[in-house]
């Protein structure tokens, strides 16, 4: 039997109660609105992309769910530093994690610890919390105007 | 006088089941509820023995189909104590009941300067049709606040309203709070400035009774699957001359009495309204959930509802870091909280995960979470076949949902 706990893993729980990178850039040059109308959830991403094509610093903004809160705080953590090239790559990777087969290993490479949220793919109303802020953050990147929903 | 809730839980198929490895604690009864076995067996019923079309076939089948439709209005304006079955008409659900005034109604007696007042506690489906019919024409919607506790701002009303006022739009029981709203008081104070009134009643037809006759409204919408019917179908209820005053909402079949190329003379009411064919089954089963609910007595079974979520109240003032969406002085069926530290869908999955279903959002009312402060709230809302071992549940998951966020 799934044991909720594979779900709200300690990290999450953690992650949602002290998000990391929390609030607004004093420096930044991408952003982009992220909103899930079925439950209300929004996001704010602000991304600093330097010369060279790299994230120099990513932070974010907004309510929402555990799921959401965690999965945007470890994002943030996870995409400080890298390129857009891989943070394209994470992306990939991630929205295949949460959508696979249950019993398909997550790309821990690629992943490290965003396989905490591996678990929402038993869940398919939630799955769409996860991946709400990877594509507000890649809407940032790609200077979308427009809001980015879910739905 | 008490009901046998264990009798009423084996009339109802679905309750029979485990979800999640647990007995399945059903309360989200303010989305929808589930249908006892006289409804099920009404649908099938009436496509294994009557299906036809209805009105126009001179066979067997679709006479007994016809009959057993207009059986069905029959019901309903008995339940809803309407003076005749010319002022009840078949929609979809309380939805459509509400766009079919705004469009036809609105669309002739609403007009440039003129304002709708609703209230603070609306459901989108009794905002959004006015938004849609002041843009059109020119109006202005106007909004009767809500207080702290849920409650209409009464004392605000006279103020709100004037001789531009044409329409009143007013939730009978809030899906969002479980306020019931002095629906009487407001229609007499609406009346006095000739503005007509639209009640909606989607939540409140399955918990108590309803007399549109004593209330005086111009029009009362609720839907057939929040009070053990089918989904798919509800009813309009408006007075017959309003009605036939009105243009069709509609074109197509079964609404008209003579159509050529030049110029089509419309049916008789309500069928003026009931364009194509109409959802029959749905309407059959509609009338078995009227049986069902009127064989049990309304009052008995709110009587009940009523005991639970007292009891519910209790237990939520009694639970560490509670909050209760909803606190007015005259509640039913629901109850709305948020939980400090645990995100009402978080709550959603971990209750489900016990087996217990709840709604976790924004209830299609978002002003009101607006107006709380608050993101979504989860809410419980009881029904006829709940019981004080499922409330306690409920409270046994929360306690849970709080350590696993500890």
């Amino acid at each position: 039997m799934f044991d909720l706990r594979d779900l709200y893993q300690q990290v999450i729980v953690d992650h949602n109660k002290h998000p990391r990178n929390f609030g607004k850039l004093s420096r930044y040059n991408h952003e982009a609105d992220g909103y899930n109308p079925l439950c209300g959830d929004r996001l704010h991403v602000y991304l600093d992309i330097d010369a060279s094509g790299r994230i120099a610093d990513v932070s974010f903004e907004g309510e929402g769910c555990a799921i959401s809160m965690a999965s945007a705080s470890l994002m943030t953590e996870a995409m400080k530093g890298r390129s857009v090239e891989e943070m394209r790559e994470v992306f990939d990777a991630f929205q295949r994690m949460v959508t696979d087969d249950l019993d398909a290993l997550p790309d821990e490479e690629r992943l490290g610890k965003l396989t905490v949220l591996a678990g929402v793919r038993e869940f398919p109303s939630r799955i769409k919390c996860a991946t709400l802020c990877w594509h507000t953050l890649k809407a940032a990147a790609d200077d979308t105007a427009e809001v980015v929903k879910t739905e | 006088m008490s009901i046998d809730v264990q009798r009423i839980r084996a009339e109802f198929p679905v309750l029979r089941q485990q979800v999640h490895g647990r007995d399945l604690v059903y309360l989200d009864n303010a989305a929808t509820t589930q249908k006892p076995r006289a409804v099920i067996d009404a649908l099938r019923r009436y496509y294994e023995h009557d299906n036809a079309n209805v009105h126009r076939g001179v066979h067997a089948l679709s006479e007994r189909a016809t009959a057993a439709y207009e059986g069905a209005r029959a019901s309903l304006r008995a339940l809803l104590n309407a003076r005749s079955v010319r002022e009840i008409v078949f929609v979809r659900g309380a939805t459509e009941g509400i766009n079919l005034v705004a469009s036809s109604w609105g669309g002739t007696h609403v007009g440039a300067g003129d304002e709708v007042l609703i209230t603070g506690m609306e459901h989108h489906s009794n905002i959004v049709p006015w938004q849609m019919l002041c843009e059109r024409v020119g109006a202005t919607l106007k909004v009767l606040p809500i207080d702290q506790r849920g409650a209409l701002c009464l004392d605000q009303l006279d103020a709100l309203l004037s001789e531009r006022t044409k329409l009143v739009g007013v939730v009978h029981l809030s899906n969002a709070l479980g306020t019931i709203n002095p629906v009487s008081e407001i229609i007499r104070r609406a009346h006095a400035v000739g503005a007509k009134v639209l009640i909606d009643g989607a939540q409140a037809v399955a918990h108590m009774p309803i007399d549109v006759q004593a209330l005086d409204c111009d029009f009362y919408v609720t839907s057939a699957h929040k009070m053990y019917g089918p989904t798919g179908i509800g009813v309009l209820y408006a007075k017959e001359a309003l009605l036939e005053a009105m243009p069709p909402y509609q074109g197509g079949g079964d609404m008209i009495r003579m159509v050529t190329f030049e110029r089509t003379e419309y049916n008789e009411l309500p069928y003026k309204f009931e364009a194509g064919t109409p959802n029959i089954a749905g309407a059959i089963g509609f009338a078995a959930a009227v049986a069902w609910l009127s064989a049990q007595g309304v009052e008995r079974l709110a009587a009940h509802e009523q005991q639970l979520l007292d009891y519910a109240t209790e237990r939520a003032a009694a639970c560490d870091g509670l909050r209760l969406i909803g606190t007015a002085s005259r509640r039913a069926t629901v109850l709305s909280f948020v939980l400090d530290g645990v995100h009402p869908h978080d709550l959603g999955t971990i209750l489900d995960r016990e087996g217990i279903a709840i709604r976790a959002g924004h209830h299609c009312a978002m002003p009101v979470m607006q107006h709380f402060g608050v993101p979504a709230t989860a809410r419980a809302s009881f029904a006829a076949y709940n019981t004080r071992e499922e409330v306690d549940a409920l409270f046994a998951a929360l306690a849970k949902a709080r350590a696993l966020f500890a």
